[in-house]
């Protein structure tokens, strides 16, 4: 079994960013900066309409428009529409306000149906079926373990609460898009993509297609956080756009499409009761959940992801449960997978309520949690946290917090399974010494290109700017989509055995002993005319899957104003063997601030009497801003024994619901619907009526 | 000529004087002490030329080079930008001045790209992120971003150093407020923020560390 070196001079060190001078200076090409010859600005036409029959959609005048080379329908014939945004037709031509003012001029023939957008709504009998041949509450999938009217019967303690999370859109700031060549030799397609491989497939699958003539490019690509995995509507789109006007086109998303037609993560609603005994072990836990995942809510959602399910009791075994979940489907864009897809609702509901049994048991809450929580790893990590968080000089009972600014402290606990498999890398060894290490996976920002410079840097005794990481193009070694947080899991390996078997090749072929570090030029020399290329592939005993980790949070609320500002995040995560530092830090303040967006400010808005999405834009749609952010303090539990394990995901699953801990600590009562927004605030303390149902 | 399209061309002509002009018949009517000022202006605006829809020659000052391209008025800074000049480091994120990501300097304040007219950015220095380096050598605040790590997807980020390259024009010395108040008008979605406050402390020649500790699991008893 293959093993990693013990000693190391890059593998878990600060290592700069291999492509941080191409970032700062725009030399980066990302998806939409690409200009090919001759090319073509596309847009689409959407529906404004959340449910339509259309019955029929005009091009003339469109393509009348003076610069507008292709005009073309998404599906010809009759159609019947169900949300806001749906995709109906699309234009390509020589500028933007060429496409803009053709979009205005096609003419699209529709009836109007009735819609629903709001999952209240949409689970009554009485509301309009989004599908025709099926209702909109999906039969509810039960688990049940034990005997739960017994137990609860035997437990000291039993709490109820109903939590509620809001549908997320994945907003990357690099919207969804692709520049498509189609020409008689076959597809070439920049894509803005978090799987170069499915984008290829997608395309060749949709557009009949041989794969081996369709070639998809990703050398940056800014943000996916899973939301982009296939081609989607608009890549297909592109293509045909390029086929009729026998040109490239580039179709990049607007901001406002962003909102409503490429993803985004289910909401839920969660009714939970908690059961335990007097020392505070769990016995007893009932779940009544449903949630949106739009149009998909029934079946499995676009792009994976699943609809709205999520992990119940989450991290707990518990031996007395019933777990019940429906899909409620509404007339809205459908899910897709979102960093960590249903972990942090799970989180936040059962998290919640262990707080609330936590109360009534008079137990601290870190206490209760090292009572329950069935994994050795996180059991210590809430030990470190807790000693350098300061909890137990922090933690008070709730709601006992002095003045009008009030000041609160709460965790939480997260895990996840990740894991690699399925990557080829390839190394190029040339005469000159440098070396060339090639693999068709994608790096989303989240550093794959620095930790393969990394990885074959230690191995060959090189620096990490002697090596050419060369990415993003299905000429390269195939290599999975980057989900689920597979990426560095898979890749690290491959790319190991690709350096440990060129090393032996070039040693093999020149007879330098140890070719490594000092010697390597000399015996790349001998190498002749032709470069040494060698493949290696993903190896068992390098990676492994299952982190756990846990954070702290501490808030002041303001009890007049109802603002949360969080000052501070403690987080400890367990991360295997960590490869690359730097990118492996940003990784994880990534991931705590994306979940300070989930406790606070973000929320897909919809009008039930429009049924449009009424925060298509970053003014009305909230991301944290540099000023919201607060103190943010690390402990990377390096598990060097365990090989690779991927972070993206497990480090934004507890933030949530370790704030809402935090603000239920400070006030007294428990705001059990995210986002935290202050009108939440004033009216849980009785100082203005409720204005969320 | 179709309805539809000239009704277009209608609003497109739609300009500073006819609505003006507009005026002069209702509101002007009641205020009599403001028709000569307005009967001025008037004056002064039917000695200009109207420009467009058709594209008119422009010449933009980018990074220390006049550049002369062809665009509709209505042809933002950024679109000019991005696919006229061809310097695509200013990224179009909103598109309507949310987001900082097209951020640009003109006459060495930031400015959103997106939200002026490329037009009206004549006779204005202009400078993207492509202009920040000299001869190769990152300015300071690119510099200390690579080394602080204050990226990752990169699509926000010629917009911070936009920011940040300004503020510390104007203060050598900021402190986090006054860099988070700086920043207040760039998004990052990846959340490389508390590295971005860091690099651009550290460009100011504030010397800071990473607070974060690594622990070997193997090594706790």
């Amino acid at each position: 079994m293959p093993t990693w070196p013990k000693e190391t001079k890059y593998i878990g060190r600060h290592v700069q960013r291999v492509d941080g001078p191409a970032k700062v200076t725009g030399s980066a090409r990302y998806t939409s900066d690409v200009q090919p010859e001759g090319w073509l600005y596309g847009m689409i036409l959407r529906s404004r309409w959340p449910a339509a029959k259309i019955s029929d959609i005009s091009l003339e005048k469109a393509r009348q428009v003076p610069g507008i080379k292709a005009a073309i329908l998404v599906r010809e014939g009759e159609r019947t529409i169900r949300y806001y945004g749906e995709e109906l037709a699309a234009v390509a031509g020589t500028s933007k306000q060429a496409c803009l003012d053709a979009l205005r001029l096609i003419e699209v023939t529709a009836s109007p149906l009735p819609f629903v957008v709001k999952e209240t709504e949409a689970l009554k009998d009485s509301s309009p079926p989004v599908w025709e041949k099926s209702p909109n509450l999906s039969k509810p999938k039960v688990v049940e373990k034990g005997d739960l009217a017994k137990a609860f019967g035997e437990c000291a303690a039993v709490v109820e609460g109903f939590f509620t999370t809001p549908v997320l859109i994945h907003h990357p700031l690099e919207t969804h898009g692709n520049t498509v060549s189609w020409t008689d030799e076959g597809i070439t397609a920049w894509a803005s993509t978090q799987g170069i491989f499915s984008v290829r497939d997608g395309l060749a699958g949709n557009l009949n297609v041989e794969q081996s003539k369709v070639r998809v490019i990703s050398e940056f690509m800014g943000g996916g956080f899973g939301a982009k995995f296939g081609p989607g509507i608009e890549g297909a789109l592109a293509a045909r756009l390029s086929k009729a006007a026998k040109a490239p086109v580039k179709l990049m998303l607007t901001r406002f499409d962003q909102s409503l037609a490429v993803g985004n993560r289910p909401s839920s609603f969660q009714k939970i009761k908690l059961g335990a005994s007097a020392d505070g072990k769990l016995l007893a836990y009932e779940l009544d959940a449903y949630g949106t995942a739009g149009i998909g809510s029934g079946g499995s959602t676009e792009g994976g992801g699943g609809g709205a399910e999520f992990p119940a009791p989450y991290i707990y075994t518990i031996p007395n449960i019933r777990v019940s979940h429906r899909g409620v489907t509404v007339n809205a864009g459908s899910a897709r997978a979102f960093r960590a897809p249903g972990h942090p609702p799970a989180s936040f509901g059962m998290e919640s309520i262990l707080d609330e049994l936590a109360v009534k048991l008079n137990l601290d809450p870190v206490e209760i949690r090292l009572k329950n929580d069935p994994s050795p790893v996180r059991q210590r990590e809430y030990q470190l946290g807790a000693e350098r968080f300061g909890w137990k000089q922090k933690y008070h009972r709730p709601g006992s917090s002095p003045g009008p600014v009030k000041t609160g402290v709460g965790c939480a606990g997260a895990s996840w399974g990740g894991g690699g498999g399925g990557t080829q890398a390839e190394a190029q060894i040339n005469p000159d010494g440098s070396l060339e290490i090639r693999c068709g996976t994608q790096d989303l920002g989240t550093g794959t290109k620095t930790l393969i410079a990394v990885i074959a840097a230690d191995l060959l005794q090189l620096k990490p700017d002697q090596i050419q990481v060369r990415i993003g193009d299905t000429r390269f070694p195939p290599s999975g989509g980057s989900g689920g947080s597979t990426t560095a899991a898979s890749v690290s390996p491959a790319v190991f055995d690709a350096c440990t078997q060129a090393l032996e090749a070039l040693q093999n072929q020149t007879g330098v002993a140890d070719a490594r570090g000092d010697n390597w030029k000399a015996a790349c020399k001998k190498l002749g005319i032709n470069p040494l290329i060698v493949g290696g592939k993903w190896q068992p005993g390098l990676s492994s899957s299952g982190t756990g980790g846990v954070q702290f949070a501490e808030v002041e609320v303001d009890a007049d104003t109802g603002f949360v500002r969080v000052k501070k995040i403690t987080c400890v995560q367990d991360c295997g063997m960590v490869v690359s530092r730097l990118t492996c830090e940003s990784q994880v303040n990534g991931g705590i601030i994306m979940g300070l967006g989930y406790a606070l400010y973000e929320q897909r808005v919809m009008d039930s009497t429009t049924g449009v999405v009424l925060n298509p834009n970053f003014e009305t749609y909230k991301l944290p801003g540099l000023a919201d952010v607060p103190q943010i303090d690390i402990i990377l539990l390096d598990m060097p024994e365990r090989g690779v394990i991927g972070i993206g995901e497990p480090v934004t699953i507890p933030t949530a619901a370790a704030i809402a801990n935090a603000v239920a600590n400070a006030l007294g009562v428990r705001i059990g619907s995210l986002p935290i927004t202050p009108d939440k605030v004033l009216a849980a303390l009785g100082k203005t009526q409720a204005a969320h149902a | 000529m179709m309805d539809s399209k000239s009704s277009g061309n209608d609003l497109l002509s739609l300009t500073r004087r006819n609505f003006l002009k507009t005026l002069g018949t209702t509101a002007v009517g009641t205020a009599a002490t403001q028709v000569e000022s307005v009967a001025a202006e008037l004056q002064k605006l039917n000695a200009e030329t109207i420009v467009g829809p058709a594209p008119i020659p422009i010449v933009l000052q980018v990074n220390g080079q006049a550049i002369s391209i062809e665009v509709e008025p209505r042809v933002t800074l950024l679109d000019a930008l991005r696919n006229h000049v061809h310097l695509t480091g200013a990224k179009e994120v909103c598109d309507r001045g949310t987001c900082g990501a097209c951020t640009v300097l003109l006459d060495g304040q930031p400015i959103y790209a997106c939200m002026m007219l490329a037009l009206e950015a004549q006779g204005h220095a202009i400078t993207t992120v492509e202009g920040l380096a000299h001869e190769g050598q990152l300015n300071p605040v690119q510099q200390a971003f690579v080394e602080c790590d204050a990226m990752m997807c990169g699509y926000c980020t010629p917009g911070f150093l936009l920011s940040i390259t300004a503020l510390l024009k104007r203060r050598p010395h900021p402190d986090a407020d006054e860099v988070k108040h700086a920043c207040a008008g760039n998004l990052c979605r990846c959340g490389t923020h508390p590295r971005i406050i860091q690099a651009a402390l550290k460009a100011s020649g504030v010397s800071v560390t990473s607070q974060t500790e690594v622990i070997r699991y193997a090594d706790l008893a």
